[in-house]
């Protein structure tokens, strides 16, 4: 069970050997996870839309879709109909290029992370040797689409909703970037492979003092990263009527709400690989574990958006550079030093450290309450 | 084989082309905000060249700072400044012309400088790995390193200040 | 592989390209870009080699890492200047920037 899908890709190579010439043989073999993730990557955002609207359906109350199909589970090809036979508007003031481009644009990226994720034992597209600096530097170039989106809209809704991505999503890139860092120290690789077999068993990092504060911030920050609630600011349909996508209609706002799913799955996943131990774990094949990480999170994610109101705009910059930024620096130190030291002791230096550093931050960043006032001559009578 | 090793070498050039083709792009459209995304291209079209010259963590670095971080300050700084859409003003000077002889001939010089150059090339490519570059700033480069960090904090506090408005006079 | 020419040939007229623009543009903004593509010409050129010919290939690699921070602590300080020349003279062509002082 556990190489299912290797044994699998291994039967196709072997039938394209004996049937193909040997060069294209190659192509086949090269091409197997390339078509296996393309499939897998929009097959899994359609089913995702499916799965929040009736859990955020479940947490309000409600029944949610569940009249296409049995338990609703056809919705995701009604809408996809659907947004495929509707008219495609471009406003007449709108940057016809950049407009057309950045849908298409951002979706690339989305897909190019599927393919340094690991999951399961033998099953990852390409095992590079800078997995997760690839990760982070594909998942930051969407800001860069999403502003062309806003900007090409040519509406004030979009560009401010655009500005508040950029800002948002730059403060949160450095977090989320060097809170990977005590992770790529202690296991000395920047491979996502070798970071998940530098955890076997259950020696997960999220079970260090350094890993669950890693852990935390990461995953604060890859909500962030994601424009999700409660940092969905950009998108924030109470003021801004929909952010960056306002004039987008059919398949390029499709294509946005694919972008958005596939990078909600595969923050998801790396989360799951770098803290949680990715395929790692007894008893189940390793793709299962991996699934069930993962889903685990996204889960937790839509748990996010149906109970958490909306962050402010200071309390988010605020959060992100006074709060997280510190914290992760203090954490890389932290992981050095758990690094050096032996079995036990470690273990207790790192955590007290963390707790005061912990207790410190939120000493500085207590909002300032002001006393009660007593109205003494309010009611005089 | 000889298919595989053909496909690959086209591939390099396409991506050389198009690099060149974006800087192109990147200097003589007239819409400023266009020409910033033609600079995108190109940098993805350099980070890409490195991922083929086998420097896999100066590419990821190049898309991670370069498309994540210095396009966004140069699209900021459009969007904050010039008008949307503003398309009726020249967007070059007077030493257009004198300017791209010169850039010509200069291209003309190095091509020849190149081509006359006896390069030892070594029989055996390198192939430098992330660990090999951090163990060198911290050893051999320790000063540059430490003089880069005093650098950018230096940076830091003269772009708070420059872009901070000034409080005695009205808020533009 | 391809040859080293060959790169060498890409990078230089990436160079004169990032050149042409750097002393054609009047938007200060467009110089900036220019500016950009001749440091990512410089950089290619050293990352070729420390593939070819480099006694040490890493110290050429190095080189283009400071080369791509400092790039990107000079482009934000050139980008707070356009902001400041912007406030106090409402225009970022380089043509009409032309007071030593005001």
């Amino acid at each position: 069970m556990d190489q299912l899908f290797v044994h699998i890709d291994q039967a196709i190579i072997h039938w394209a050997q004996a049937v193909l010439p040997d060069w294209m043989a190659v192509i086949v073999a090269m091409k197997i996870p390339i078509v296996a993730i393309a499939i897998f990557g929009p097959v899994t955002m359609m089913y995702l839309t499916l799965i929040e609207r009736k859990l955020l359906a479940r947490i309000q109350n409600r029944f949610g879709p569940n009249r296409v199909g049995k338990f609703g589970l056809l919705q995701p090809l009604a809408d996809g109909v659907k947004m495929l036979t509707k008219e495609d508007i471009v406003p007449e003031k709108a940057d016809k290029i950049a407009h057309l481009l950045a849908p298409i644009l951002i979706v690339i990226p989305a897909l190019l992370v599927f393919a340094v994720l690991p999951f399961g034992r033998n099953m990852i597209a390409v095992d590079l040797n800078i997995g997760v600096l690839f990760f982070l530097a594909m998942s930051g170039t969407t800001t860069l689409f999403i502003f062309t989106a806003a900007w090409a809209s040519h509406n004030k809704f979009s560009l401010l909703g655009g500005m508040r991505s950029v800002a948002q999503m730059i403060s949160y890139e450095i977090p989320f970037v060097l809170s990977v860092v005590p992770v790529l120290v202690v296991v000395g690789s920047f491979s996502t492979v070798a970071i998940v077999e530098a955890q076997p068993g259950l020696h997960w990092f999220v079970f260090t003092p350094w890993g669950a504060v890693g852990f935390f911030i990461f995953f604060i920050c890859a909500v962030a990263e994601v424009n999700r609630t409660p940092f969905d600011l950009p998108e924030a349909e109470s003021e801004l009527v929909a952010g960056f996508h306002t004039e987008y209609s059919g398949m390029k706002f499709a294509l946005f709400y694919m972008a958005e799913f596939m990078n909600v799955f595969t923050v998801s996943a790396l989360v799951a690989t770098v803290f949680l131990g990715g395929w790692q774990g007894p008893i189940l094949p390793s793709w299962v574990w991996f699934l069930l990480k993962t889903y685990t999170l996204i889960l937790i994610m839509m748990w996010f958006r149906g109970t958490f109101p909306r962050l402010r705009a200071d309390q988010l910059m605020g959060f992100a550079w006074k709060f997280l930024l510190e914290l992760t620096f203090v954490n890389i130190i932290v992981a050095a030093i758990w690094y050096e030291m032996r079995s036990p002791l470690n273990h207790l230096t790192a955590a007290a450290i963390l707790i005061v550093t912990i207790i410190v931050l939120f000493q500085f960043n207590k909002t300032e309450i002001p006393k009660k006032r007593i109205y003494k001559y309010a009611y005089a009578d | 084989m000889e298919v595989l090793t053909a496909i690959s070498k086209v591939g390099i050039y396409v991506i050389f082309g198009v690099t060149l083709l974006g800087a192109m792009m990147a200097v003589t459209l007239r819409n400023i905000f266009h020409a910033a995304l033609s600079l995108a291209l190109t940098l993805i079209g350099v980070a890409a060249v490195f991922f083929v010259l086998r420097a896999e963590f100066l590419g990821a670095v190049q898309i991670l700072l370069y498309v994540g971080g210095i396009m966004i300050l140069v699209i900021f700084t459009v969007m904050l400044t010039t008008r949307i859409g503003d398309r009726t003003i020249p967007t070059s000077n007077h030493q257009q012309w004198p300017v791209l002889i010169g850039a010509l001939l200069l291209l003309l010089y190095f091509v020849r400088m190149i081509g006359k150059t006896p390069w030892s090339i070594k029989s055996e490519l390198a192939v430098v790995s992330a660990v090999q570059i951090g163990k060198s700033l911290v050893s051999t480069f320790i000063f540059p390193f430490e003089l880069t960090a005093v650098i950018l904090v230096a940076i830091l506090i003269g772009t708070v200040i420059l872009a901070k408005s000034d409080e005695g006079e009205e808020k533009s | 592989m391809i040859p080293l020419h060959h790169i060498l040939f890409f990078s230089s007229t990436l160079f004169c390209i990032g050149l042409f623009g750097a002393l054609s543009r009047r938007h200060v903004v467009g110089i900036l870009i220019s500016v950009e593509i001749m440091l990512n010409a410089a950089n290619v050129n050293l990352v070729a080699f420390s593939r070819w010919t480099g006694l040490i290939p890493v110290n050429a690699q190095v080189f283009a890492i400071f080369i791509i921070t400092l790039a990107a602590a000079a482009a934000a300080v050139a980008l707070a200047i356009v902001l400041t020349i912007y406030r106090n003279r409402k225009t970022i062509y380089t043509n009409e920037i032309d007071l030593l002082k005001w």
